[in-house]
Protein backbone atom coordinates (compact mmCIF):
# COMPACT_ATOMS: atom_id res chain seq x y z
CA UNK A 1 0.00 0.00 0.00
CA UNK A 2 1.51 3.49 -0.64
CA UNK A 3 0.69 6.34 1.41
CA UNK A 4 1.15 9.92 0.73
CA UNK A 5 0.01 13.56 0.25
CA UNK A 6 -2.02 15.57 -2.12
CA UNK A 7 -2.45 19.35 -2.67
CA UNK A 8 -4.63 21.54 -4.17
CA UNK A 9 -2.26 24.74 -3.89
CA UNK A 10 -4.63 27.21 -2.44
CA UNK A 11 -2.84 30.06 -1.40
CA UNK A 12 -5.38 31.09 1.24
CA UNK A 13 -4.40 33.78 4.23
CA UNK A 14 -3.49 32.23 7.58
CA UNK A 15 -6.23 33.43 9.94
CA UNK A 16 -3.79 33.96 12.79
CA UNK A 17 -1.75 36.42 11.84
CA UNK A 18 -4.03 38.02 8.80
CA UNK A 19 -1.19 36.93 6.36
CA UNK A 20 -1.57 35.29 2.99
CA UNK A 21 1.44 34.32 1.14
CA UNK A 22 2.76 35.38 -2.44
CA UNK A 23 2.19 33.13 -5.54
CA UNK A 24 6.05 32.90 -5.47
CA UNK A 25 6.18 32.04 -1.52
CA UNK A 26 3.04 28.91 -2.40
CA UNK A 27 4.80 27.57 -5.30
CA UNK A 28 8.30 26.99 -3.48
CA UNK A 29 6.38 25.95 -0.23
CA UNK A 30 4.81 23.07 -2.47
CA UNK A 31 8.36 21.93 -3.45
CA UNK A 32 9.54 22.32 0.06
CA UNK A 33 6.75 20.06 1.08
CA UNK A 34 7.20 17.22 -1.90
CA UNK A 35 10.60 17.22 -0.83
CA UNK A 36 9.62 16.36 2.70
CA UNK A 37 7.30 13.90 1.81
CA UNK A 38 10.03 12.00 0.25
CA UNK A 39 12.18 12.77 2.93
CA UNK A 40 9.73 11.74 5.77
CA UNK A 41 9.45 8.11 3.86
CA UNK A 42 6.00 8.66 2.06
CA UNK A 43 5.64 7.44 -1.68
CA UNK A 44 3.37 9.78 -3.11
CA UNK A 45 3.33 13.30 -3.86
CA UNK A 46 0.24 14.71 -6.01
CA UNK A 47 -0.60 18.28 -7.10
CA UNK A 48 -3.67 19.28 -8.35
CA UNK A 49 -4.28 21.33 -11.77
CA UNK A 50 -5.68 25.19 -11.24
CA UNK A 51 -6.55 28.07 -13.90
CA UNK A 52 -7.34 30.82 -11.80
CA UNK A 53 -6.71 32.80 -8.20
CA UNK A 54 -6.77 31.90 -5.21
CA UNK A 55 -4.77 29.01 -6.54
CA UNK A 56 -0.87 28.31 -7.17
CA UNK A 57 -1.37 24.93 -8.51
CA UNK A 58 0.40 24.47 -11.64
CA UNK A 59 -1.95 24.80 -14.70
CA UNK A 60 0.13 21.88 -16.57
CA UNK A 61 0.96 19.68 -13.52
CA UNK A 62 4.04 18.18 -15.31
CA UNK A 63 5.89 21.64 -14.81
CA UNK A 64 5.57 21.28 -10.99
CA UNK A 65 6.31 17.59 -11.12
CA UNK A 66 9.25 17.60 -13.21
CA UNK A 67 10.96 19.80 -11.22
CA UNK A 68 10.15 17.73 -8.30
CA UNK A 69 11.32 14.29 -9.83
CA UNK A 70 14.93 15.93 -10.73
CA UNK A 71 15.03 16.79 -6.35
CA UNK A 72 13.86 13.15 -5.12
CA UNK A 73 14.60 9.68 -6.11
CA UNK A 74 11.94 7.59 -4.80
CA UNK A 75 8.37 9.65 -4.39
CA UNK A 76 6.35 8.31 -6.94
CA UNK A 77 4.44 12.33 -8.75
CA UNK A 78 0.94 12.23 -9.52
CA UNK A 79 -1.88 14.67 -9.78
CA UNK A 80 -4.75 15.35 -8.11
CA UNK A 81 -6.63 16.19 -10.62
CA UNK A 82 -5.41 16.59 -14.14
CA UNK A 83 -8.56 17.92 -16.00
CA UNK A 84 -9.78 15.53 -18.48
CA UNK A 85 -12.56 17.77 -19.47
CA UNK A 86 -10.35 20.84 -20.55
CA UNK A 87 -7.27 19.74 -21.68
CA UNK A 88 -6.38 18.36 -24.81
CA UNK A 89 -6.08 14.79 -24.53
CA UNK A 90 -2.85 14.96 -27.47
CA UNK A 91 -1.00 17.68 -24.83
CA UNK A 92 -1.63 15.41 -21.72
CA UNK A 93 -0.47 12.67 -23.70
CA UNK A 94 2.60 14.47 -24.66
CA UNK A 95 3.31 15.97 -21.27
CA UNK A 96 2.99 12.84 -19.12
CA UNK A 97 4.71 10.41 -21.18
CA UNK A 98 8.02 13.23 -21.45
CA UNK A 99 7.16 13.51 -17.68
CA UNK A 100 7.54 9.66 -17.37
CA UNK A 101 10.68 9.31 -19.39
CA UNK A 102 12.56 12.13 -16.84
CA UNK A 103 10.90 10.20 -13.52
CA UNK A 104 11.96 6.82 -15.06
CA UNK A 105 8.63 5.95 -14.02
CA UNK A 106 7.92 7.55 -11.09
CA UNK A 107 4.54 8.80 -11.70
CA UNK A 108 1.28 8.32 -12.78
CA UNK A 109 -1.97 10.36 -13.04
CA UNK A 110 -5.66 10.75 -11.77
CA UNK A 111 -8.34 12.53 -14.06
CA UNK A 112 -11.23 14.50 -13.03
CA UNK A 113 -13.68 16.40 -14.65
CA UNK A 114 -12.70 19.89 -12.18
CA UNK A 115 -15.13 21.68 -10.26
CA UNK A 116 -15.06 25.03 -11.03
CA UNK A 117 -17.45 26.25 -13.77
CA UNK A 118 -16.09 28.91 -15.37
CA UNK A 119 -13.25 27.32 -16.56
CA UNK A 120 -14.23 25.37 -19.42
CA UNK A 121 -15.29 28.29 -21.54
CA UNK A 122 -11.34 29.28 -20.65
CA UNK A 123 -10.44 26.36 -22.90
CA UNK A 124 -13.22 26.56 -25.02
CA UNK A 125 -15.38 23.83 -23.75
CA UNK A 126 -18.78 23.91 -21.81
CA UNK A 127 -19.92 22.52 -18.52
CA UNK A 128 -22.97 20.38 -19.58
CA UNK A 129 -20.47 18.44 -21.90
CA UNK A 130 -18.59 17.75 -18.95
CA UNK A 131 -19.68 13.95 -18.11
CA UNK A 132 -18.99 13.15 -22.54
CA UNK A 133 -15.69 15.18 -22.62
CA UNK A 134 -14.41 13.00 -20.11
CA UNK A 135 -15.30 9.73 -22.02
CA UNK A 136 -14.12 11.13 -25.50
CA UNK A 137 -10.92 12.76 -23.92
CA UNK A 138 -9.83 9.65 -22.08
CA UNK A 139 -10.86 7.36 -24.88
CA UNK A 140 -8.52 9.09 -27.67
CA UNK A 141 -5.63 9.36 -24.41
CA UNK A 142 -5.74 5.64 -23.87
CA UNK A 143 -5.27 5.27 -27.99
CA UNK A 144 -2.23 7.67 -27.96
CA UNK A 145 -0.44 5.69 -25.08
CA UNK A 146 -0.72 2.17 -26.74
CA UNK A 147 -1.00 2.76 -30.63
CA UNK A 148 1.99 4.20 -32.41
CA UNK A 149 -0.04 5.80 -35.33
CA UNK A 150 -3.59 6.99 -34.59
CA UNK A 151 -6.58 7.56 -37.03
CA UNK A 152 -9.09 9.37 -34.59
CA UNK A 153 -12.28 11.68 -35.18
CA UNK A 154 -14.70 12.70 -32.63
CA UNK A 155 -17.00 15.51 -31.03
CA UNK A 156 -15.14 17.65 -29.32
CA UNK A 157 -11.71 18.57 -30.91
CA UNK A 158 -10.19 18.05 -34.69
CA UNK A 159 -9.28 14.55 -35.98
CA UNK A 160 -6.32 12.83 -36.24
CA UNK A 161 -4.49 11.76 -39.59
CA UNK A 162 -1.96 9.47 -39.16
CA UNK A 163 -0.58 10.96 -35.49
CA UNK A 164 1.89 9.36 -33.56
CA UNK A 165 1.95 11.00 -29.98
CA UNK A 166 5.54 11.56 -28.66
CA UNK A 167 7.49 10.39 -26.85
CA UNK A 168 6.19 6.99 -26.79
CA UNK A 169 5.74 5.56 -22.81
CA UNK A 170 8.63 4.94 -21.18
CA UNK A 171 9.59 1.22 -21.54
CA UNK A 172 6.53 0.43 -23.74
CA UNK A 173 4.09 1.10 -21.06
CA UNK A 174 1.52 4.21 -20.91
CA UNK A 175 1.30 5.38 -16.84
CA UNK A 176 -0.82 4.07 -14.64
CA UNK A 177 -4.55 6.04 -14.90
CA UNK A 178 -6.41 6.56 -11.18
CA UNK A 179 -9.91 8.27 -12.39
CA UNK A 180 -11.43 10.65 -9.38
CA UNK A 181 -14.76 11.32 -8.73
CA UNK A 182 -17.17 12.28 -6.10
CA UNK A 183 -20.76 10.95 -6.90
CA UNK A 184 -20.80 10.79 -10.59
CA UNK A 185 -21.39 7.04 -11.06
CA UNK A 186 -20.53 7.41 -14.86
CA UNK A 187 -16.70 7.96 -14.08
CA UNK A 188 -16.92 4.68 -11.83
CA UNK A 189 -17.91 3.04 -14.95
CA UNK A 190 -15.40 4.18 -16.95
CA UNK A 191 -12.85 3.03 -14.28
CA UNK A 192 -14.09 0.13 -14.38
CA UNK A 193 -14.52 -0.64 -17.98
CA UNK A 194 -10.80 0.24 -18.35
CA UNK A 195 -9.31 -1.71 -15.51
CA UNK A 196 -8.06 1.76 -14.46
CA UNK A 197 -7.87 2.98 -10.73
CA UNK A 198 -10.66 4.59 -9.18
CA UNK A 199 -9.58 7.21 -6.37
CA UNK A 200 -12.72 8.52 -4.53
CA UNK A 201 -11.57 11.92 -2.92
CA UNK A 202 -13.40 10.85 0.67
CA UNK A 203 -12.82 14.46 2.03
CA UNK A 204 -15.46 17.18 2.40
CA UNK A 205 -18.11 14.55 1.99
CA UNK A 206 -19.77 12.21 4.09
CA UNK A 207 -18.27 7.91 3.95
CA UNK A 208 -21.57 6.66 2.38
CA UNK A 209 -20.83 8.57 -1.09
CA UNK A 210 -17.07 7.22 -0.78
CA UNK A 211 -19.05 3.53 -0.05
CA UNK A 212 -21.14 3.91 -2.66
CA UNK A 213 -19.00 4.81 -5.70
CA UNK A 214 -16.15 2.49 -4.19
CA UNK A 215 -18.86 -0.33 -4.48
CA UNK A 216 -20.18 0.74 -8.04
CA UNK A 217 -16.91 0.74 -9.24
CA UNK A 218 -15.79 -2.93 -7.78
CA UNK A 219 -18.82 -4.68 -8.81
CA UNK A 220 -18.09 -3.18 -12.43
CA UNK A 221 -14.26 -4.41 -12.43
CA UNK A 222 -15.52 -7.62 -11.92
CA UNK A 223 -17.75 -7.42 -14.50
CA UNK A 224 -15.82 -6.04 -17.26
CA UNK A 225 -13.11 -9.06 -16.57
CA UNK A 226 -10.31 -7.18 -15.30
CA UNK A 227 -10.43 -9.65 -11.64
CA UNK A 228 -12.52 -9.83 -9.25
CA UNK A 229 -13.99 -6.94 -7.33
CA UNK A 230 -11.54 -6.91 -4.35
CA UNK A 231 -8.91 -7.11 -6.35
CA UNK A 232 -9.61 -3.47 -7.91
CA UNK A 233 -7.39 -0.54 -7.46
CA UNK A 234 -8.84 1.87 -5.04
CA UNK A 235 -7.29 5.00 -3.70
CA UNK A 236 -8.91 7.11 -1.30
CA UNK A 237 -8.10 10.57 0.39
CA UNK A 238 -7.95 11.61 3.69
CA UNK A 239 -7.82 14.95 5.64
CA UNK A 240 -6.08 15.31 9.18
CA UNK A 241 -4.56 17.92 11.50
CA UNK A 242 -2.60 15.84 14.35
CA UNK A 243 -0.42 17.03 17.60
CA UNK A 244 0.84 14.46 19.72
CA UNK A 245 -1.95 15.58 22.19
CA UNK A 246 -5.30 15.51 20.98
CA UNK A 247 -6.65 19.06 22.03
CA UNK A 248 -3.48 20.89 21.22
CA UNK A 249 -4.56 19.82 17.80
CA UNK A 250 -8.30 20.80 17.54
CA UNK A 251 -7.19 24.06 19.31
CA UNK A 252 -4.40 25.00 17.15
CA UNK A 253 -6.87 23.99 14.02
CA UNK A 254 -9.85 25.37 14.82
CA UNK A 255 -9.67 29.09 13.55
CA UNK A 256 -8.45 27.05 9.97
CA UNK A 257 -11.41 24.92 9.65
CA UNK A 258 -13.56 28.11 10.38
CA UNK A 259 -12.26 30.28 8.27
CA UNK A 260 -11.28 27.86 5.43
CA UNK A 261 -13.10 28.33 1.94
CA UNK A 262 -14.42 24.83 1.30
CA UNK A 263 -16.57 24.87 4.63
CA UNK A 264 -15.67 27.95 6.85
CA UNK A 265 -18.78 29.21 8.64
CA UNK A 266 -20.72 26.61 8.05
CA UNK A 267 -20.40 23.22 10.21
CA UNK A 268 -18.57 23.18 13.38
CA UNK A 269 -15.05 21.65 13.50
CA UNK A 270 -17.10 18.86 15.47
CA UNK A 271 -20.00 17.98 13.42
CA UNK A 272 -17.29 18.10 10.07
CA UNK A 273 -15.16 15.38 11.87
CA UNK A 274 -17.96 13.13 12.35
CA UNK A 275 -19.55 13.58 9.47
CA UNK A 276 -16.49 13.56 7.52
CA UNK A 277 -13.35 11.58 7.20
CA UNK A 278 -11.36 14.95 8.43
CA UNK A 279 -9.49 13.96 11.62
CA UNK A 280 -8.12 16.47 14.02
CA UNK A 281 -6.33 14.61 17.23
CA UNK A 282 -3.38 12.45 18.27
CA UNK A 283 -1.42 10.74 15.50
CA UNK A 284 -2.94 6.81 17.32
CA UNK A 285 -6.19 8.78 16.19
CA UNK A 286 -5.32 9.19 12.94
CA UNK A 287 -4.27 5.70 12.77
CA UNK A 288 -7.51 4.31 14.06
CA UNK A 289 -9.64 6.33 11.48
CA UNK A 290 -7.63 5.29 8.77
CA UNK A 291 -7.55 1.99 9.18
CA UNK A 292 -11.54 1.60 9.82
CA UNK A 293 -11.81 3.05 6.08
CA UNK A 294 -11.05 -0.28 4.91
CA UNK A 295 -14.05 -1.28 6.66
CA UNK A 296 -16.35 0.62 3.45
CA UNK A 297 -13.67 0.78 1.04
CA UNK A 298 -12.14 -2.73 1.17
CA UNK A 299 -8.36 -3.61 0.92
CA UNK A 300 -7.47 -0.36 -1.50
CA UNK A 301 -3.88 0.35 -2.54
CA UNK A 302 -3.75 4.25 -1.95
CA UNK A 303 -3.83 6.85 0.92
CA UNK A 304 -3.55 10.31 0.57
CA UNK A 305 -4.20 13.10 2.81
CA UNK A 306 -4.62 16.42 2.44
CA UNK A 307 -2.42 18.73 5.23
CA UNK A 308 -1.19 22.01 3.64
CA UNK A 309 -4.62 23.81 3.09
CA UNK A 310 -6.59 26.34 4.25
CA UNK A 311 -4.05 28.77 5.20
CA UNK A 312 -1.40 26.62 7.38
CA UNK A 313 1.73 28.04 7.59
CA UNK A 314 4.39 26.06 5.99
CA UNK A 315 6.47 24.86 8.72
CA UNK A 316 3.27 23.37 11.03
CA UNK A 317 2.49 21.72 7.41
CA UNK A 318 6.39 20.06 7.81
CA UNK A 319 5.58 19.39 11.49
CA UNK A 320 2.76 17.15 10.03
CA UNK A 321 4.87 15.55 7.45
CA UNK A 322 7.00 14.28 10.18
CA UNK A 323 4.03 13.17 12.42
CA UNK A 324 2.68 11.27 9.53
CA UNK A 325 6.27 9.82 8.85
CA UNK A 326 7.21 9.45 11.76
CA UNK A 327 4.24 7.63 13.83
CA UNK A 328 1.66 7.22 11.68
CA UNK A 329 2.73 5.74 8.47
CA UNK A 330 5.02 3.38 9.66
CA UNK A 331 2.40 1.64 12.15
CA UNK A 332 -0.62 1.68 8.77
CA UNK A 333 2.03 -0.12 6.73
CA UNK A 334 2.16 -2.79 9.28
CA UNK A 335 -1.48 -3.09 10.01
CA UNK A 336 -2.64 -2.89 6.22
CA UNK A 337 -0.25 -5.21 5.37
CA UNK A 338 -1.10 -7.83 8.11
CA UNK A 339 -4.73 -7.00 6.93
CA UNK A 340 -4.46 -7.51 3.22
CA UNK A 341 -5.33 -10.85 1.61
CA UNK A 342 -2.52 -12.11 -0.85
CA UNK A 343 -4.62 -12.01 -3.86
CA UNK A 344 -5.15 -8.44 -3.39
CA UNK A 345 -2.37 -6.46 -5.62
CA UNK A 346 -0.83 -3.90 -4.13
CA UNK A 347 -0.46 -0.40 -5.19
CA UNK A 348 0.35 -0.24 -9.00
CA UNK A 349 3.91 0.61 -9.90
CA UNK A 350 5.97 1.31 -13.39
CA UNK A 351 8.64 -1.34 -12.59
CA UNK A 352 5.24 -4.07 -11.85
CA UNK A 353 3.60 -2.75 -14.65
CA UNK A 354 6.86 -3.35 -17.51
CA UNK A 355 7.31 -6.82 -15.31
CA UNK A 356 3.32 -7.35 -16.22
CA UNK A 357 3.91 -6.63 -19.62
CA UNK A 358 7.17 -9.05 -20.19
CA UNK A 359 9.81 -6.80 -19.74
CA UNK A 360 10.80 -3.44 -20.94
CA UNK A 361 10.88 -2.57 -24.65
CA UNK A 362 11.59 0.49 -26.25
CA UNK A 363 9.27 2.09 -28.29
CA UNK A 364 10.19 4.92 -30.15
CA UNK A 365 8.91 5.70 -33.71
CA UNK A 366 11.74 6.70 -35.44
CA UNK A 367 9.85 8.61 -37.81
CA UNK A 368 10.15 8.55 -42.08
CA UNK A 369 12.90 11.07 -43.26
CA UNK A 370 10.28 13.16 -44.64
CA UNK A 371 11.69 16.61 -42.49
CA UNK A 372 10.28 18.53 -45.37
CA UNK A 373 6.80 17.98 -45.07
CA UNK A 374 6.64 16.65 -41.66
CA UNK A 375 4.11 14.42 -41.98
CA UNK A 376 3.79 11.71 -39.84
CA UNK A 377 4.76 7.91 -40.68
CA UNK A 378 1.67 6.01 -41.89
CA UNK A 379 0.93 2.82 -40.53
CA UNK A 380 1.85 1.34 -44.22
CA UNK A 381 5.45 2.56 -44.76
CA UNK A 382 6.24 -0.93 -43.40
CA UNK A 383 10.05 -1.74 -44.57
CA UNK A 384 10.19 -5.03 -45.99
CA UNK A 385 13.89 -6.36 -45.30
CA UNK A 386 13.31 -10.17 -47.01
CA UNK B 1 -55.30 -11.56 7.07
CA UNK B 2 -53.51 -9.32 3.72
CA UNK B 3 -50.62 -7.58 4.17
CA UNK B 4 -50.44 -3.98 3.02
CA UNK B 5 -47.52 -2.13 2.02
CA UNK B 6 -48.22 1.44 4.30
CA UNK B 7 -49.01 4.69 2.04
CA UNK B 8 -46.05 6.81 3.16
CA UNK B 9 -47.35 10.52 3.34
CA UNK B 10 -44.73 13.23 4.07
CA UNK B 11 -45.61 16.67 5.83
CA UNK B 12 -43.33 19.32 5.09
CA UNK B 13 -44.06 22.36 7.31
CA UNK B 14 -41.89 25.27 7.51
CA UNK B 15 -43.25 27.78 10.58
CA UNK B 16 -40.80 28.79 12.75
CA UNK B 17 -43.27 29.90 16.20
CA UNK B 18 -44.64 27.80 18.96
CA UNK B 19 -47.43 27.13 18.89
CA UNK B 20 -47.30 27.62 14.54
CA UNK B 21 -50.54 28.16 12.49
CA UNK B 22 -48.28 26.72 9.43
CA UNK B 23 -48.07 23.75 11.66
CA UNK B 24 -51.31 23.60 12.68
CA UNK B 25 -52.51 24.16 8.98
CA UNK B 26 -50.05 21.28 7.83
CA UNK B 27 -51.79 18.62 10.77
CA UNK B 28 -55.35 19.81 9.58
CA UNK B 29 -54.34 19.12 5.84
CA UNK B 30 -52.97 15.56 7.18
CA UNK B 31 -56.05 14.55 8.67
CA UNK B 32 -58.42 15.92 6.12
CA UNK B 33 -56.17 13.30 3.51
CA UNK B 34 -55.73 10.49 5.58
CA UNK B 35 -59.19 10.35 6.32
CA UNK B 36 -60.27 10.83 2.83
CA UNK B 37 -57.43 8.08 1.79
CA UNK B 38 -59.34 5.57 4.47
CA UNK B 39 -59.31 2.32 5.06
CA UNK B 40 -55.42 2.86 3.50
CA UNK B 41 -53.05 2.49 6.23
CA UNK B 42 -51.28 5.55 6.04
CA UNK B 43 -47.86 6.41 7.40
CA UNK B 44 -47.37 10.39 8.32
CA UNK B 45 -44.00 11.66 8.43
CA UNK B 46 -43.39 15.25 9.61
CA UNK B 47 -40.77 17.12 8.72
CA UNK B 48 -40.48 20.45 10.79
CA UNK B 49 -38.41 22.55 8.66
CA UNK B 50 -37.20 24.26 11.79
CA UNK B 51 -35.80 21.39 13.48
CA UNK B 52 -33.13 21.28 10.68
CA UNK B 53 -32.49 25.20 10.11
CA UNK B 54 -28.74 24.50 10.85
CA UNK B 55 -28.19 21.92 9.22
CA UNK B 56 -29.87 23.15 6.48
CA UNK B 57 -27.67 26.18 5.89
CA UNK B 58 -24.45 24.00 6.42
CA UNK B 59 -26.15 21.59 3.33
CA UNK B 60 -25.71 24.47 1.30
CA UNK B 61 -22.12 25.21 2.21
CA UNK B 62 -20.40 21.98 2.15
CA UNK B 63 -22.90 20.24 -0.59
CA UNK B 64 -24.42 17.24 1.79
CA UNK B 65 -26.66 16.54 4.65
CA UNK B 66 -26.30 15.90 8.42
CA UNK B 67 -27.67 12.78 9.46
CA UNK B 68 -30.71 14.29 11.18
CA UNK B 69 -31.20 16.35 7.98
CA UNK B 70 -30.82 13.19 5.75
CA UNK B 71 -33.66 10.83 7.14
CA UNK B 72 -35.78 13.92 6.12
CA UNK B 73 -34.69 14.69 2.93
CA UNK B 74 -34.87 10.74 2.61
CA UNK B 75 -38.69 10.58 4.37
CA UNK B 76 -39.46 13.07 2.07
CA UNK B 77 -38.06 11.68 -1.45
CA UNK B 78 -39.72 8.21 -0.83
CA UNK B 79 -42.77 9.39 0.42
CA UNK B 80 -45.47 8.51 -2.29
CA UNK B 81 -47.58 11.95 -1.02
CA UNK B 82 -46.42 15.21 0.22
CA UNK B 83 -47.89 17.73 1.78
CA UNK B 84 -46.19 21.25 2.85
CA UNK B 85 -47.03 24.09 4.53
CA UNK B 86 -45.04 27.04 4.44
CA UNK B 87 -45.42 31.21 5.63
CA UNK B 88 -45.92 33.68 3.10
CA UNK B 89 -42.60 36.02 3.72
CA UNK B 90 -41.96 39.22 1.77
CA UNK B 91 -44.83 37.92 -1.02
CA UNK B 92 -43.54 34.64 -1.50
CA UNK B 93 -42.30 30.85 0.54
CA UNK B 94 -40.44 31.66 3.60
CA UNK B 95 -36.26 31.41 3.03
CA UNK B 96 -35.79 28.41 5.05
CA UNK B 97 -38.88 26.21 3.41
CA UNK B 98 -37.20 27.24 -0.06
CA UNK B 99 -33.82 25.63 1.44
CA UNK B 100 -34.95 22.64 1.96
CA UNK B 101 -36.44 22.54 -1.76
CA UNK B 102 -32.58 23.63 -2.70
CA UNK B 103 -31.48 20.88 -1.03
CA UNK B 104 -33.49 18.25 -1.95
CA UNK B 105 -31.80 15.37 -4.45
CA UNK B 106 -32.97 15.98 -8.07
CA UNK B 107 -36.14 14.65 -8.94
CA UNK B 108 -36.82 13.86 -6.00
CA UNK B 109 -40.72 15.15 -5.99
CA UNK B 110 -41.13 13.83 -9.39
CA UNK B 111 -44.53 12.70 -10.01
CA UNK B 112 -45.29 12.94 -6.34
CA UNK B 113 -48.39 14.56 -6.37
CA UNK B 114 -48.18 17.56 -3.43
CA UNK B 115 -50.51 19.52 -1.58
CA UNK B 116 -50.09 23.35 -1.20
CA UNK B 117 -50.64 24.79 1.99
CA UNK B 118 -49.86 28.31 3.17
CA UNK B 119 -50.47 30.71 5.95
CA UNK B 120 -49.79 34.79 6.05
CA UNK B 121 -51.34 37.64 8.45
CA UNK B 122 -54.07 38.87 5.81
CA UNK B 123 -56.05 37.34 3.02
CA UNK B 124 -54.05 39.59 0.76
CA UNK B 125 -51.17 37.01 0.68
CA UNK B 126 -53.25 34.65 -0.66
CA UNK B 127 -52.47 34.44 -4.42
CA UNK B 128 -48.57 33.30 -3.23
CA UNK B 129 -49.86 30.08 -3.56
CA UNK B 130 -50.39 30.20 -6.92
CA UNK B 131 -47.63 32.58 -8.09
CA UNK B 132 -44.54 31.52 -5.80
CA UNK B 133 -45.27 27.84 -5.16
CA UNK B 134 -46.71 26.69 -7.53
CA UNK B 135 -44.63 27.53 -10.42
CA UNK B 136 -41.68 26.13 -7.66
CA UNK B 137 -43.45 23.02 -7.73
CA UNK B 138 -44.17 22.25 -11.40
CA UNK B 139 -40.43 23.16 -11.61
CA UNK B 140 -40.07 20.17 -9.60
CA UNK B 141 -41.96 17.99 -11.85
CA UNK B 142 -44.59 16.89 -8.82
CA UNK B 143 -47.71 16.38 -9.60
CA UNK B 144 -49.77 19.47 -7.60
CA UNK B 145 -53.20 19.15 -6.62
CA UNK B 146 -55.45 21.73 -7.90
CA UNK B 147 -56.98 22.79 -4.58
CA UNK B 148 -54.66 24.43 -2.15
CA UNK B 149 -55.61 25.75 1.28
CA UNK B 150 -54.47 29.39 2.31
CA UNK B 151 -55.07 30.53 6.09
CA UNK B 152 -54.86 34.40 7.21
CA UNK B 153 -54.84 35.19 10.33
CA UNK B 154 -58.85 36.26 9.98
CA UNK B 155 -59.56 32.74 9.19
CA UNK B 156 -58.47 31.30 12.46
CA UNK B 157 -60.09 33.60 14.75
CA UNK B 158 -63.68 34.62 12.91
CA UNK B 159 -66.76 33.23 13.28
CA UNK B 160 -66.17 32.36 9.43
CA UNK B 161 -63.32 30.13 10.52
CA UNK B 162 -65.38 27.52 9.38
CA UNK B 163 -64.81 28.26 6.37
CA UNK B 164 -61.56 27.46 6.53
CA UNK B 165 -62.32 23.86 8.31
CA UNK B 166 -64.74 22.98 4.63
CA UNK B 167 -61.89 24.33 2.30
CA UNK B 168 -59.51 22.31 4.47
CA UNK B 169 -61.82 19.44 4.11
CA UNK B 170 -62.26 19.83 0.18
CA UNK B 171 -58.55 19.82 -0.51
CA UNK B 172 -57.48 16.49 1.64
CA UNK B 173 -60.69 14.48 -0.21
CA UNK B 174 -59.22 16.38 -4.10
CA UNK B 175 -55.90 15.19 -2.61
CA UNK B 176 -56.91 11.67 -1.93
CA UNK B 177 -58.52 11.32 -5.08
CA UNK B 178 -55.46 12.73 -7.19
CA UNK B 179 -53.18 10.75 -5.00
CA UNK B 180 -54.94 7.29 -5.86
CA UNK B 181 -55.55 8.01 -9.24
CA UNK B 182 -51.71 8.47 -9.83
CA UNK B 183 -49.45 5.68 -8.98
CA UNK B 184 -45.66 6.56 -8.47
CA UNK B 185 -43.18 4.96 -10.47
CA UNK B 186 -40.22 3.58 -8.87
CA UNK B 187 -37.01 6.00 -7.77
CA UNK B 188 -34.39 4.76 -10.23
CA UNK B 189 -31.07 4.24 -8.53
CA UNK B 190 -28.37 5.51 -10.69
CA UNK B 191 -25.44 3.40 -8.67
CA UNK B 192 -28.00 -0.13 -8.88
CA UNK B 193 -28.97 0.62 -12.70
CA UNK B 194 -25.15 1.73 -14.11
CA UNK B 195 -25.26 2.98 -17.73
CA UNK B 196 -22.86 0.22 -19.40
CA UNK B 197 -19.70 1.85 -20.72
CA UNK B 198 -20.30 0.83 -24.46
CA UNK B 199 -23.45 2.95 -24.68
CA UNK B 200 -22.06 6.14 -22.89
CA UNK B 201 -19.03 5.76 -25.85
CA UNK B 202 -22.22 5.02 -28.59
CA UNK B 203 -23.85 8.52 -27.65
CA UNK B 204 -20.89 10.39 -28.57
CA UNK B 205 -21.11 9.30 -31.97
CA UNK B 206 -24.49 10.61 -32.69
Amino acid sequence: MQFGIFTVGDVTTDPTTGRTPTENERIKATVAIARKAEEVGLDVFATGEHHNPPFAAPANPPVLLAAVAAQTERLVLSTSTTLITTNDPVRIAQDYAYLQHLSDGRMDLMLGRGNTGPVYPWFGKDIRDGIPLAIENYALLHRLWREDVVNWQGKYRTPLQGFTSTPRPLDGVPPFVWHGSIRSPEIAEQAAYYGDGFFSNHIFWPASHTKQMVELYRRRFEHYGHGSADQAIVGLGGQVFMRRNSQDAVREFRPYFDNAPVYGHGPTLEEFTSQTPLTVGSPQEVIERTLAFREYAGDYQRQLWLVDHAGLPLKTVLEQLDLLGEEVVPVLRKEFAALKPAHVPDAPTHAARVAAAGGARDTTVHAAADDVTGASPEPTTLEVTS
Amino acid sequence: MTTQTPFHLAVVTAGVTQPSSTRLLADRLTEATVRALAPLDVVVEVVDVRDVAHDLTNNVLTGFASPDLQVRLDAITEADAVVVATPVYAASYSGLFKMLVDVLPQDALRDTPVLLGATGGTARHSLAIDHALRPLFAHLGALVAPVAVFAASEDWGSVEAGRLGERIERAGTAFAALVQGSPRAARVDPFAQVTPFESMLTDLRH
